[in-house]
């Protein structure tokens, strides 16, 4: 292991090039360490974006050496190829500056998808009593542990080929809703979510199953949504 | 908040000249309704599922037939007159239109953009041709002796 890392940073916007730093390796170093270090020792103009540095809000997904990954929690001594680490923007989304995308084409996605929550219950009734061990309970504990970080969106191949797919991550919220026994929003819902450009889209590669930082399976989800649209469908429901 | 904290803040309001990024959502251009998009998914899952089988049927077929070379009159001896053999013949054929259009619609879509009634009406021909040439071969190897 040599004492520095060649680092190729994504500098500029959807045009740009890559520019190399110098950065002292350090045991248990992350690549968010790495950008950090240049941001602040090297380039004060490179633009990033973070917020937790302990993988809970999901801000600070880029792609390192090829595959979209959480950078607070992703080890340089796990992704780096020798001592060359190549740190870009995630793929599928416009590029903002430097590493930051613009997240904004992802969560108009989880609206588009109905991905908010819409219960018939008021402050005057009692709360709702799920049992934790209920097969549609299950099924959303499966998936509710998403993050929002992106990672699943850019790894997509489908998104790629199609920008108007819904994606991996807007279609695990919808999957967490249809089975919420107290959302009043299904049928909207699974129509949000249907056809060409929804749920059966999805090619089941699983890149965003092997990808996701939280090793949720939104193709797992995504997998219910078809069954559960062409179920509606079937019944003249949709 | 005071009107001076407000200012000093900085970050309340949006700069001049900045506006909100635009949405990237479009709605998907097809001639086809939702349910039927929907429909369609499921007749090529359908269709996959015969796809399995039939496919298995004629590849255990073929290796079975050739042994000791094949000839065409060897074929026909076998299929010539066989109810059995167009029925399975012509519901492979009829799994392949069903499945080969809907695969054809997704992939054109997806590797050249083209979406909307001018694809959905190609891909529809295309399984009228699949099926028409299909059925016609079914009939040459199988139907000449039947009826």
């Amino acid at each position: 292991m040599s004492a520095t890392l060649k680092v190729r940073v994504w500098r500029g916007t959807e045009s740009g090039s890559y520019q190399d730093f110098p950065v002292p390796r350090h045991e248990s170093q992350t690549v968010l360490d790495v950008v950090t270090h240049i941001q602040r020792k090297l380039d004060p103009t490179l633009s990033y974006r973070y917020a937790c540095r302990v993988g809970m809000c999901g801000s600070c997904a880029m792609t390192v050496n090829g595959k979209a990954r959480w950078t607070c929690r992703t080890h340089v001594s796990v992704v780096a190829d020798g001592d060359r680490v190549e740190i870009g923007p995630l793929r599928n989304l416009p590029v903002v500056k430097d590493l930051v995308a613009d997240m904004a084409p992802f969560f108009d996605k989880w609206a588009a998808a109905k991905g908010r929550f819409k219960g018939t219950a008021t402050r005057h009734d009692d709360f709702a009593r799920v049992q934790p061990d209920s097969p549609k309970r299950k099924l959303v504990d499966e998936s509710i542990e998403c993050i929002g970080c992106g990672v699943c969106y850019s790894s997509c191949d489908v998104v790629t080929w199609k920008p108007d797919y819904l994606g991996p991550a807007a279609l695990t919220r919808a999957w967490t809703l249809v089975n919420d026994v107290r959302d009043d929003a299904q049928r909207e819902r699974l129509e949000a979510v249907a056809g060409d450009a929804g749920c059966h889209s999805c090619h089941t590669h699983m890149s965003c199953t092997e990808r996701c930082p939280k090793a949720l399976s939104p193709t797992a989800g995504i997998a219910g949504l078809k069954r559960a649209v062409l179920s509606a469908a079937l019944k003249g429901e949709l | 908040m005071t009107e001076g904290m407000r200012a000093k803040s900085g970050g309340m309001t949006e700069p001049a000249g900045a506006t909100a990024p635009s949405s990237s959502l479009i709605p998907y251009p097809s001639s086809l309704g939702l349910r039927t998009q929907v429909l369609l998914w499921g007749a090529q899952r359908a269709s996959a599922a015969v796809l399995a089988l039939c496919v298995l049927v004629h590849l255990a077929t073929i290796i079975y037939a050739v042994r000791g070379g094949l000839s065409a009159a060897e074929i026909l001896a076998r299929t010539s007159g066989s109810m059995a053999w167009a029925i399975f013949y012509g519901v492979f054929v009829a799994a392949v239109a069903v499945h080969a259009p809907i695969g054809l619609r997704n992939v054109v879509a997806e590797t050249f953009g083209w979406r909307g009634r001018g694809l959905d009406v190609c891909v529809l021909l295309v399984g009228i041709v699949l099926a028409l040439w299909g059925w016609r071969a079914v009939y040459a190897v199988v139907g000449s002796r039947i009826a």
